[in-house]
């Protein structure tokens, strides 16, 4: 493990490349400073390291200290000049694009889609035997994607050849081209039946760049991405990064490859989860789409939701969720009409921001909906292997456990942490942590954090060098508390008691429907005893007393009997006074007390 | 930060403007540099390979993939009618014969003895580009299209939906602020109408029915383009809808005036010829719909808007609560102040032409031309 006191991490995302400086003094790295600048992959530079050299340029006229020597970054300290590690993710460019193939939808070709979105890729499309489409129409739609790579899949070993070359052939007819870079072969990673291996590559020939892996899925209820994974992201650095401008020139001044932006999200989630002994879930809502990743039972799973976010793609969350299902969250009346035509100027104009509390509360209710639509879209695919015929025993008949159950379960998630501007810039964090609540509906006791400034992508390239530097710095520097929800789950009953609670010295009762706050401080803890109501679980199972630290923030302790699901009465006006009661009860309403 | 975004729409009664024309995959270019060309005029042509199709042959005559090729009637590159035996199989002693008849019409492509099928491929379609604006080639881009370039007007909208089409600009409204309805839509057939603030479900649904090619206004209620497309959009990239009427909007949508200088350029266009496209994108790579009249006054660089935020900057608000309203920057206090969300924000004093002095965003500022 190398010795390091000083680190420069940086992020190039498509518009904007970020900088970091950790420091370890007396023994503890902490965050010094960050800069950042224009992303630099784009005409007239055509050079990403440009931008990379301006934003640590601001990094050094932060601090005070010098990391540029010679117009390049300096690893390991030279003369004066220089940090003791550099590192770098990146997601300019647009990120690494990819189709996949399967025999079944459902089956390989899911498992496929998990081990491509979980090395960071955005999956254009998946084509499978059972995708609904006449071959013509899959041939047409890989001719008009340019992916970057296509991992293939599909048979289990021993199982289907005959569609693995169906499948193979159909490439060959549609030679797809890459996106990058005319004169290089497209990588096809090929990580399905090793019986087909032989007669894929013959079909396949050199009109493409065959890199042959384990099986993807050897058996119905085995699933094996870590080698897929692998193969991508290897192949991410030597093809797609390394037709992108300048790129050649980084990857000499990283003390370590360079990571795809949201595989490093992944690795510090998946430290988090680890370190931390919880489930964890993350989330950063975009202009254009909402990225989530979560850790449930140790399994990490990545989603992006293309096109849900709250400018670029706000009019497919209206199309998606409806206009009522947005103007349910709002505490004023608002037409269907006014609704639509402001949601589709945000749209032509994504710049813009709110001036109104009227418009805020408008764009934290899209938020909502974008963030629950995005958490079902990732409990779809973060779910046990489908096709699996399992044993099953008298417990699972009883908690109706299935094959290809989702494996996001909000009563054992332990952490939920928010990025996008609409999360990490609101006015108000009690709004952050109202938006979370809201949208994810979390059950039991569950913290709730922000990323303010992003800085996960550099922390995850970090904890593959350095996972207890990139562990302390997420915990003191990245993360910002916003406190704890505690949210009994079970059948209520109206107006009766659903949880006894003490918290520090308070204590006192719940009923169902209503939502309390308990002031607790950012950075303090106190011990709460917290016993539900027959037949009700808050954490510890149904009618089981949980004990344990809860953490406080801005929101403080948010003490939720509305019951899960979360249902917001019929009647409007009812609706609208239960709305504003609640963000007055957070000290989220914009003008009201704190 | 002095700098606001704004879109960056031009409107320019005189200006250079060249069109990169390109097929969808490489063909033949039939002009040739400096020649002048029409705007309704082919200037380049590609044969679109036909749809392939994949006949489980080996399977359906019941024999092994490598045995395939022994039974087929027909041979790789042999055209084929759809019904025509193109495999058969001897049977026993005559007997029990399979036959596979082709699904489709097309040629046979590819028969593989790996899986056993035969893919046959539609006959291909042609592909034409056109001039789209009348003007000169300024270059050729060989094997894929030229570059036309034209003297005229052009006026950037915000948003559209619909593909190129060319006709002539009918002004319907009175002025920049009137909405147009069902009964202002007459006499419009091939032509592309020039509307205010806006124009209601039933105008444009009438413009549309009456033949109308385009319609170019202020804005319109999100309702009425769903009612006109027939449902919601979701991303901002369009173009593609199978709509009978390209629809151009000026400034957005809801109720709004047209800006003055657009409104005065077009409605000095009226009965000329326009080419127009209402193909949006508003992430990266940014495409706004054009309306284009070519053969207008003499040479000039087309000059991008100010897009510098200044003191005494004409500006529109795109925002709420004065959503549409125009004025002059009074000032640009440099400390963040505070505004009725609670974010501490860069703003921008606005004299607005009603008089009123406010408070802005400068996000929610667009500088225009006047």
């Amino acid at each position: 493990m190398p010795d390091a006191s000083q680190i420069v991490a940086t992020d190039c995302g498509s518009t904007t490349t970020k900088a970091i400086l950790i420091e370890r003094r007396n023994g503890e790295y902490r965050l010094q400073g960050r800069g950042e600048a224009p992303t630099t992959v784009e005409a007239p530079f055509d050079d990403v390291t440009v931008g990379v050299l301006n934003a640590v340029g601001e990094l050094e006229e932060l601090t005070g200290q010098r990391f540029i020597g010679e117009s390049r970054l300096r690893t390991p300290v030279a003369g004066e000049a220089g940090a003791d590690l550099y590192l770098s993710t990146s997601s300019a460019g647009g990120g690494l694009q990819m189709l996949v193939t399967g025999v079944v939808k459902t089956m390989t070709a899911e498992s496929a889609q998990r081990a491509a979105l979980g090395a960071g890729a955005i999956v254009i499309d998946v084509i499978a035997v059972d995708d609904g489409r006449e071959d013509h129409e899959r041939v047409g739609r890989i001719r008009s994607i340019r992916p970057d790579m296509i991992l293939m899949s599909g048979g289990t070993e021993g199982g289907t050849v005959q569609h693995l070359l169906d499948t193979a052939e159909l490439l060959v007819a549609a030679a797809p081209r890459p996106r990058l870079g005319r004169d290089f072969r497209l990588p096809v990673i090929y990580a399905g039946n090793s019986d087909a291996r032989a007669q894929v590559g013959e079909v396949l020939g050199d009109r493409v760049d065959l890199i042959v892996e384990e099986n993807l899925r050897p058996q119905l209820d085995l699933e094996n991405l870590g080698p897929a994974r692998e193969a991508i992201h290897r192949l991410f650095l030597e093809h797609v990064m390394a037709q992108a401008p300048g790129y050649d020139k980084l990857l000499t001044w990283t003390s370590s490859p360079v990571m795809s932006t949201p595989r490093a999200v992944g690795e510090m989630v998946q430290l988090a989860a680890q370190t931390e002994q919880t489930d964890v879930l993350a989330v950063d809502i975009g202009g254009a789409t909402t990225d989530i990743f979560s850790v449930f039972g140790g399994q990490f799973n990545r989603t992006v939701s293309a096109n849900l976010g709250m400018s670029y793609s706000v009019g497919n969350v209206l199309a998606e969720a409806g206009a009522d299902g947005i103007r349910r969250w709002l505490a004023m009346p608002l037409d269907e009409d006014a609704l639509r035509n402001r949601l589709r100027n945000k749209m032509i104009r994504p710049t813009t921001i709110p001036q109104t509390r009227d418009d805020l509360l408008i764009e934290q209710a899209v938020a909502r909906e974008a963030l629950r639509l995005a958490l079902a879209h990732h409990g779809a695919l973060a779910s046990g292997l489908k096709g699996v015929a399992q044993a099953r025993t008298m417990a699972d008949l009883f908690t109706q456990a299935s094959a290809g159950e989702t494996l996001v379960d909000m009563m054992s998630l332990g952490l939920i942490i928010g990025s996008g501007g609409i999360l990490s810039h609101a006015p108000r964090r009690q709004q952050a942590a109202l938006m979370l609540i809201d949208a994810f509906e979390p059950q039991g006791v569950t913290r709730l954090a922000v990323d303010s400034i992003f800085m996960m992508p550099q922390l995850g390239v970090l904890a593959s060098v350095l996972p207890e530097a990139a562990m302390a710095v997420f915990e003191r520097d990245c993360l910002v508390p916003l406190g704890t929800v505690i949210a009994p789950a079970g059948r209520f009953r109206d107006g009766s008691v659903v949880l006894e609670w003490q918290v520090g010295d308070e204590r006192g009762q719940l009923r169902a429907g209503e939502f309390q706050r308990l002031p607790l401080l950012p950075g303090q803890r106190t011990q709460a005893e917290l016993s539900p109501g027959r037949g009700i679980d808050v954490g510890a199972g149904r009618g089981r007393m949980w004990s344990g630290q809860v953490e406080g923030g801005p929101a403080g302790v948010i003490l939720d009997g509305r019951g899960r699901p979360l249902r917001l009465p019929d009647d409007d006006s009812e609706r609208r006074k239960k709305l504003a009661e609640w963000m007055a009860s957070a000290g989220a309403a914009p003008g009201g007390p704190q | 930060m002095g700098v606001a975004y704004t879109p960056g729409l031009r409107v320019a009664a005189r200006a250079l403007i060249r069109q990169e024309r390109r097929l969808p995959l490489r063909g033949e270019v039939l002009v040739a540099q400096g020649q002048s060309v029409e705007a309704e005029q082919v200037i380049a042509r590609a044969e679109m390979p036909g749809n392939l199709h994949t006949v489980r042959a080996a399977q359906m005559l019941h024999v092994e993939p490598q045995e395939l090729e022994a039974h087929l009637l027909k041979h790789l590159g042999e055209t084929v009618e759809a019904g025509e035996i193109i495999a058969q199989t001897k049977g026993l002693w005559g007997l029990f014969k399979s036959e596979l008849r082709a699904p489709i019409s097309g040629t046979l492509e590819e028969v593989s003895v790996a899986s056993g099928h035969v893919r046959i491929r539609e006959v291909p379609r042609h592909i034409e580009v056109r001039a789209h604006i009348a003007g000169r080639v300024a270059e050729v881009i060989e094997g894929e299209g030229a570059v036309i370039e034209a003297q005229g007007s052009l006026v950037q909208g915000i948003f559209g939906v619909g593909g190129e089409r060319r006709g002539r600009l009918r002004v319907l409204a009175g002025g920049p602020d009137d909405i147009l309805h069902r009964d202002d839509i007459t006499d419009c057939e091939g032509g592309v109408i020039v509307g205010g603030a806006g124009a209601d479900s039933g105008a444009i649904r009438a413009a549309a029915q009456a033949g109308a090619v385009g319609m170019v206004v202020a804005a319109v209620r999100d309702q009425a383009l769903r009612d006109y497309v027939g449902f919601d959009i979701g991303v901002a990239i369009t173009g593609q809808e199978p709509v009978p009427m390209t629809l151009i909007l000026t400034e957005g949508f809801g109720e709004l005036p047209m800006a003055g200088r657009t409104w005065d350029l077009l409605r000095s266009l009226e009965g000329q010829l326009a080419s127009i496209d209402g193909a949006t994108q508003i992430r990266a790579g940014v495409i706004r719909p054009e309306v284009i009249v070519t053969g207008q006054g003499a040479e000039e660089e087309v000059a991008e808007p100010e897009q510098i935020l200044q003191v005494g900057s004409r500006v529109r608000v795109i925002r709420a609560p004065h959503f549409g309203a125009l004025g002059h920057v009074a000032a640009l206090p440099a400390e963040l102040t505070e505004i009725e969300t609670e974010s501490a924000v860069r703003i921008a004093l606005v004299g607005l032409d009603s008089g009123d002095e406010v408070r802005v965003p400068r996000a929610n500022l667009e500088t225009i031309q006047e």
